[in-house]
This record gives structure tokens, sequence and C-alpha cells, in this order.
């Protein structure tokens, strides 16, 4: 005890923090940061460790959830034609303060403005220095749906979009979307350092940060002047600790509080573990087989139910998943608006799937399966996977062949259009739109690219291209709801699976939600 | 001396350059694209591709490649992380102390169990002490890494809890890296309590990591020892009457030392290939881990820079070797 209180005196001496028992959380994160600025990434580890603890963004999704809610912005208005988005933001909120840098004014339009300037402006320094890498903002088209962004006032921001596009502020509340400090930023240009800001972040989010010791720990403290109010927790340490057992064990310890990304075969004695709750969340994922769709006989939507009446997709996820996961009957996860429940997935039936496939016309079927070389949040072991699909495609006389490539080379040739072969791949939310899934990958602009079905079908490409421009949720789930109906009737995938995200967590931390997009955030987060 | 230097200097030249045209190929030769790899599921579309691949310099020829490489190396600049964007000279000199400290640690815990461990089983050659001795070693010696790791960590750390599972040094303290070590910056800082949480966190990874390497070192300190033994001059010492101690300590260890020190030196880069394991199941941010990470995001940059970096470490400390067995025993160096 005694040396425990000196410790916490030490930790509060060198946090600068007054009391004594200073609380302190420690997470045992799962990699290294590439850095802290969250608009040059695309990794979720980069994220948590940047965007979800320093920063804001102008609107957010409510924690643990997929809605949109007010955040740096207080509201927001659209016009009649969809094509102005205006956001009133609040005037109470703040740069952090730390020893690297002093604010000298809230935060106002000037920051949300260099924010989508430096990466979308080929002549802001942000931009030259990064090359235009912005990935993300450039893989949500970020570029070409802004036609200007303008200041009304101090508070107010008009963004003018190029096309009416619904799904456009849920993509404000993504990670690339943070608001930068102009003001730090003008000041490490000045001082002719820019690229500092990727390593000494200022941002207004709950937690601001204290030091990184590379590949080792990064440190946090509540950030006084955070507009929600203080934090509870006065400091937040992430130790990284790349391996899933060892951070199972640090658990176990003590050493840490909460930890990401357990092994789905430790889940279990976690449980039964009395000092640790083990959180669970249906993910906002989805696993598929990608038939491609322009190839014989594929190309036939019977051939193509047929083979998804013949797989068992229930002993998938016992196998699998372990349970972790449910069948999958739509392509867009059960928690998702616009959801349609009604929809009946195609029963395993393999007498009738052999039956189907003799009136098509296709006898001795010889295809390939594809199994990614890696393990997603959405698909544990794809391997094995493909294998049970093997030997359920064998009953009904099909002989399929296992193929696979390093993950890169097996992400391109998957998107040949001429591929060869049933493809296994998942998807990740960003956003929490049903477009984010229907429209990226069975869109027929994402052929000979995400759409691994190559399947370009005008009636469900319509009713998408339409629910993209109205502004009503309530209409555009009802078109959503349509075109999961097309989706079921043409089978261009075998939707396989949802899985369950676990979150393993000590008893004493209060206030975790877990966050349907993947991310790890612990705003609001207490220990007891 | 000066000499025998010089010309093992000059040897070191085309190893080195071998070196460079492996640690290049290496990781090209692995299939992957660490532009695909960075953009994932999402995708990227081919002129985004092809901008990228201009930026990256990966749309020349590799010899162009090669040579750029060779050119930057020769003025100590092997180029910028494709990741972090940062120079890899940086990214690496700033993670080496924390793998050369735990090699240290780990090194002096497998010479100072191990050598004794070895002559003692040399002297009572064929009693129960000596199958004990080598028995064990073979069994270190066989040793998986990642499991022994891991099963220390149950043992000590999670049951017993006696050392921290994983990490450098307890999150309550930050030291600031002057020569990168912990346990000497803690000792700069004047910080008692973060030199043994230091010290502490040492423990586990050291013994891990110089468990081969002591088993390697008692077997052949034993089998040196005892063909020392033997020899003519080592019976015309007990003959003179000399204690039995001064016999082994002075007259057989000392020359069976030389064939020990060569395995120690060997051991350097047993150690740093060890240490990618070892620094993954402690979380120990060294370069092995930082390679690791590199590699699967096909880093070439951190990758080929850093193989080159590690080879010229190993390559120096069997350089020191040769020098040190000039020293030990004189008549090499002619």
């Amino acid at each position: 005890m005694k040396k425990t209180l000196l410790a916490a005196g030490i930790a509060a001496m060198m946090m600068g923090a007054t009391p004594v028992m200073a609380k302190t959380l420690v997470y045992c994160s799962e990699g290294s940061p590439e850095g802290f600025d969250p608009s040059l990434y695309t990794a979720g580890t980069t994220f948590d460790a940047s965007s979800k603890t320093i920063y804001n963004r102008l609107v957010q999704f409510k924690p643990g959830t997929t809605e949109v809610e007010p955040a740096i912005a207080e509201s927001w208005d659209v016009s009649d034609d969809g094509l102005e988005v205006t956001f009133h933001l609040r005037d109470d909120v703040k740069f952090q303060t730390t020893d690297f840098f002093t604010p000298s004014r809230p935060l106002n339009a000037d920051d949300v403005i260099w924010t989508f300037e430096r990466q979308m402006d080929e002549n802001n320094p942000y931009y030259k220095l990064a090359n235009g890498s912005f990935e993300y903002f450039n893989a949500m088209s970020m570029g070409d749906l802004i036609e200007s962004i303008d200041k009304v006032d101090d508070h107010t921001v008009k963004f003018v979009l190029t096309e009416p596009n619904a799904p456009f502020v849920a993509n404000l509340a993504m990670d690339f979307a943070s608001i930068h400090s102009k003001e730090y930023e003008q000041q490490l240009l000045d001082e002719g350092k820019p690229e500092l800001a990727n390593q000494q972040p200022i941002g207004t989010g709950p937690f601001q940060f204290v030091n990184y010791r590379e590949d080792a720990a990064i440190r946090y403290q509540a950030n006084p002047d955070y507009f929600r109010g203080k934090q509870p927790i006065d400091n937040l340490v992430f130790a990284i600790t790349s391996d899933a057992q060892v951070r199972y064990q640090k658990l176990m310890a003590g050493e840490c509080q909460v930890m990401p990304f357990p092994n789905p075969s430790d889940v279990q004695a976690m449980q039964q573990n009395a000092d640790i709750n083990v959180l669970e969340e249906a993910g906002l994922n989805v696993a598929y087989l990608a038939y491609n769709t322009q190839m014989a006989p594929f190309d036939k939507p019977e051939v193509r139910k047929a083979l998804n009446m013949a797989i068992n997709k229930q002993a998938i996820i016992d196998a699998v998943f372990q349970g972790a996961g449910q069948v999958a009957k739509n392509p867009i996860p059960p928690s998702m608006w616009g959801y349609n429940d009604a929809i009946q997935d195609d029963p395993y039936d393999p007498e009738k799937a052999e039956q189907m496939l003799k009136d098509a016309g296709v006898e001795n079927l010889k295809m390939n399966i594809w199994a990614m070389p890696v393990q997603r949040p959405y698909m544990p072991n794809a391997r094995r996977t493909a294998e049970l699909m093997q030997s359920d495609l064998s009953k009904v006389g099909v002989d399929a062949q296992i193929v696979t490539y390093e993950w890169g080379e097996y992400l391109k040739r998957s998107s040949d259009v001429d591929r060869d072969g049933a493809v296994i791949l998942g998807w990740t939310g960003d956003n929490g739109d049903p477009d984010n899934f229907l429209g990226v990958l069975l869109g027929c602009d994402g052929v000979g690219g995400a759409n691994r079905s190559q399947w370009c079908y005008q009636p469900f490409d319509e009713l998408i291209q339409k629910a993209r421009t109205l502004d009503s949720q309530e209409e555009r789930a009802k078109l959503y709801e349509q075109a999961q109906e097309i989706f079921k009737e043409q089978a261009p995938w075998d939707t396989l699976a949802h899985s369950t995200v676990f979150m393993p967590l000590r008893k004493e931390v209060t206030g975790y939600k877990i966050d349907p997009l993947g991310g790890h955030s612990f705003e609001g987060v207490d220990i007891e | 001396m000066f000499k025998f230097f010089l010309i093992k200097l000059a040897q070191l030249v085309p190893t080195f350059i071998g070196v460079t045209i492996v640690a290049f190929a290496f990781i090209r030769l692995l299939p992957g694209d660490p532009i695909l790899l960075m953009a994932g599921e999402r995708g990227i579309s081919a002129e985004r591709y092809a901008q990228l691949e201009s930026q990256m310099g990966f749309d020349r020829s590799l010899v162009v490649q090669y040579l750029d490489f060779l050119k930057g190396l020769l003025h100590g600049d092997l180029g910028n992380s494709l990741v972090t964007h940062a120079p890899v000279m940086d990214e690496f000199m700033s993670r080496f102390p924390a793998t050369l400290e735990l090699s240290l640690f780990a090194l002096a815990f497998a010479v100072i169990i191990g050598l004794p461990a070895g002559v003692l089983a040399a002297v009572k050659r064929g009693k129960t002490l000596d199958h004990t001795i080598m028995g064990v070693s073979l069994t270190g010696y066989s040793m998986p890494i990642f499991w022994w790791g891991l099963l220390l960590i149950m043992l000590f750390s999670s049951t017993l809890g006696w050392t921290p599972v994983s990490g450098r040094i307890s999150y309550m303290y930050f030291i600031e890296p002057v020569t990168g070590f912990m346990t000497i910056d803690s000792l700069i800082a004047g910080d008692w309590g973060a030199f043994l949480s230091a010290l502490h966190y040492l423990i586990l990874p050291s013994i891990v990591l110089g468990t081969i390497p002591l088993a390697v070192i008692a077997r052949q300190t034993r089998s040196s020892m005892l063909e020392v033994l033997g020899e003519d001059y080592v019976r015309t010492a007990r003959a003179k009457g000399l204690s039995n101690f001064r016999v082994i300590m002075v007259h057989t260890l000392r020359n069976a030392l030389i064939s020990v020190v060569t395995v120690i030196g060997l051991q350097v880069g047993l150690l740093l290939a060890g240490a990618i394991l070892t620094e993954t199941i402690f979380s120990w941010p060294g370069i092995g881990k930082w390679m690791i990470d590199a590699i699967s995001r096909r880093d070439y940059p951190s990758v080929q820079g850093g193989l080159v970096l590690i080879a010229f470490i190993v390559m120096i400390v069997n350089l020191l070797v040769d020098l040190a067995y000039g020293v030990i025993n004189p008549r090499i160096r002619h």
C-alpha cells in the first residue's frame, strides 16, 4: 500500500496533477499508432490513440451507437436542394493547453475550414507536406463532394456540395474529419517544423497528449478545459501490447484495466474470471462470399441461390466463430437503421440445391473458393470457412478448390472483373450509414473495385442512387429495405456472418461502451 | 595487431555489399505491396495508386532503386519509413538501445550461469551433476522461446505476482532518454525507484532471451574444458603440485576460453534474432518488434534499412570477437 501511495504520488508529480490519489486507467492497446494526426491514416489503432482521445469532430456518433449527434457543432441544417449543409458551432470549445502550446482563442470557424483545406487544397502547406496523402478523406470521395466551405460568421460554417449526399454529415463524424487548431499549426509552420503536428497533437478532446515512448506507452491526462467537463479519470495510459495472450495476462495481473481483441478461445475463461467483465456486442460488419456474377454459370441468380442453399452457415458460426457471431441474411448488420428484418434467408437445403443446379443445367461444376490469408474482425479464419464450404458443396456435386494469395494481392486480384471463383471477404462500417455497405460494396461504381461480385443490377443501383440524395432517414430506410429484397432475390453474395465484438475489462472499470464502429474511446469511463 | 585489424576490416567490405543486396531483395521478393496493404478492403483507385507509387519511387527500375538505396546508405541516409514518414535511421536508433540493453542483460545472465555450469560439468565429468547440467541445458536449448516466455509470465507474473507481465518500465515513470538504456538513464535522472523498476522489468525477458545462449555456452565450456584438461601442460601443472583450483581456473579455463569467446560472439546474432520473439512477448520496445511491424506492412525502407543496420552490428561484433582472440591468444594474430 505504501508503495502504491508513493507510486501514485510520483505519478501525480510527473503528470503535474494536484491530487495525490490520481486516478489512472491503463489500456493495453494492440499496437503502435502510425502518428497522431488522424487525417493521415486509416488504421483503427491510430484513431484510438489520436482522434478518439485528443480530438473532436463537428458531429459524432452517439457513444455505443451509429447515430449521429452534435459535438463541436451544436446543430446543423440542410438546404432544401440538399446542396448546402450549415453547421452552427458551440462557442465554448477550447483547444488544449500543454507545455508545447497555449491557445489564444477558442475554436472558431477558421479551425473548421483549415481542417478540410489541409486535406483538399493543394496550396495548403500541410497538403504539400503530406503529398496529399489523406487516404480516408479520398476514399470517402470528400474532395469530389465538397464544392466549397464558407465562413458565414465566427461560429457558422457552410459546406456547399457538388451533389446532394445524405451520408455526408455522418462522414464528418469519422476520424479523418477531426478538427485541428489552425492557430497551433500556423505556429508550427512559422517555426519551420510543421511535422510536429503529427507528433505533438493538439485537439479539443477529452484527453490531452502528454508523451509517447515509441512502441511502449502513450500517456494522456484529462483535459481540464474540455467542453463537456473534465473526465472522471485523471490519467490515461496506452500500454502497447501486441500479443493477445500477453494482454490477457496483463489484465489478470491488474497491469491494465481494459484490453481489446481477445483471442476468441480465451473469452470463455475470461467470462469465468471473477475480476473480469466481458462486454460483448454485435459488430457493425458483415462477412460474405461474393460470386463473380459476370462469369458463367454464376451469372444466373438461380445458380447462386442454389450454392447458397448448399452451404451450412450455422455450422460455420459454430465451428469458425465459436459462437461469437450470428448468421447474416442481409448485406448490412442488424443494428443498422434500414435493416430489413422481414427478409427470409435461403434455407440450408442441400437436396433442393442439387435439384436447382440440375434444373439450371449445371453439372459437374468446378469452382474456386478464395480464402483470405489474414484474420479480420469479421472473419476469424477464412481458410477453415472455405474448407467447410468445400465439404458442403461436394455434397451437391460441386468440386470446389481453395485458393489464396498474400493479403494485398488478394485484395487486388479479387477486384478483377474477370476473376475466377467466389471470394470470401467482409466489411466493417465507416460511418454507420447503409450506403456505406450497399452503395460501396454492391453499387455499379464499385465494379472492378470494392464490388467483389462485379454485380451491376440497375433496379438495385437506382434505389441506392436515389436514397443517397434524400434527406429524410425514414424515406431512405424504405428504399434500402426494398434494395435488400432485390439483393436477396438476386443473391450476388452468400451473406455469411456478423461477428461479435468482445471487450474484456476489469470489474472496477465503469462507463465503458463498445463502439459498434470498432473504435475504443475512454470518454466517460471511471474506475471505482 | 593494427595490420590484423585492417585485414579483418577489409574482409568485411564484400560481405557488407552482399548484405545490402540481400536486404534490398528480401523484402521485395516477399509477395505483398505496401500501397495495397495500406488501402485494405477499402481499395484504391488506379490513378491514386500510380500517384503513390511514383511518390514512393517504386515506379523506377529495381536497379535504380537499389543504387539509390546504396547512395543514401553511404551518406548515412536510409530513407523514410512509408508508414510514419520519419527517417529510418532515427526510428532505428531510438529503438536499438532497448534491444541492446535487453541483449546485454540476457548475455550477462547466460555467461554468469553458463560458464560456471560448464566448468562444473567438466570437472565432475560423468557424475550425476554433469548429467544434470547437460540435461537441463539441452532442454533449455530446445525450448521454443514464445512458449517459454508465456510459461514464465503465467507462473511468475500472473500466479505469483513477483515480476511484471510485460513492458520496459512501470508506466508511473517517464525517463527522458539520454543513452536510451533505461537502467542508465534512470540513474542519470537520479531516480532510484525508476532504476529498480527498470531492473524489475528486465528479469523475465533476460531469462527468456538468455536461455538458449546459456545452454550453448555451458555445453561449449564443458567440451573445451575437457579438451584442455587432457593437454600435457595441464598434467605438468598438476605434477608441479599446483592446487586443483589453480589448475582449473588459470591453466585450463584461460585456454578453454578461446572457443567459448567465439561462441559468445556468435550468440550476438542469435540474440538479435531471438530478441524479435522475446520483444513481441514482453512488449519490449526494441528493433525486433519494430522490424516485425515493418515487415507486415511491407515498409520497404524500414525493412531494408533495419536489416542492413542489424547485419552491420553483427559484423562489428564479430570483428571485435576476432580482435579479442588476439588478446586472449597471441598466436592467432599471425
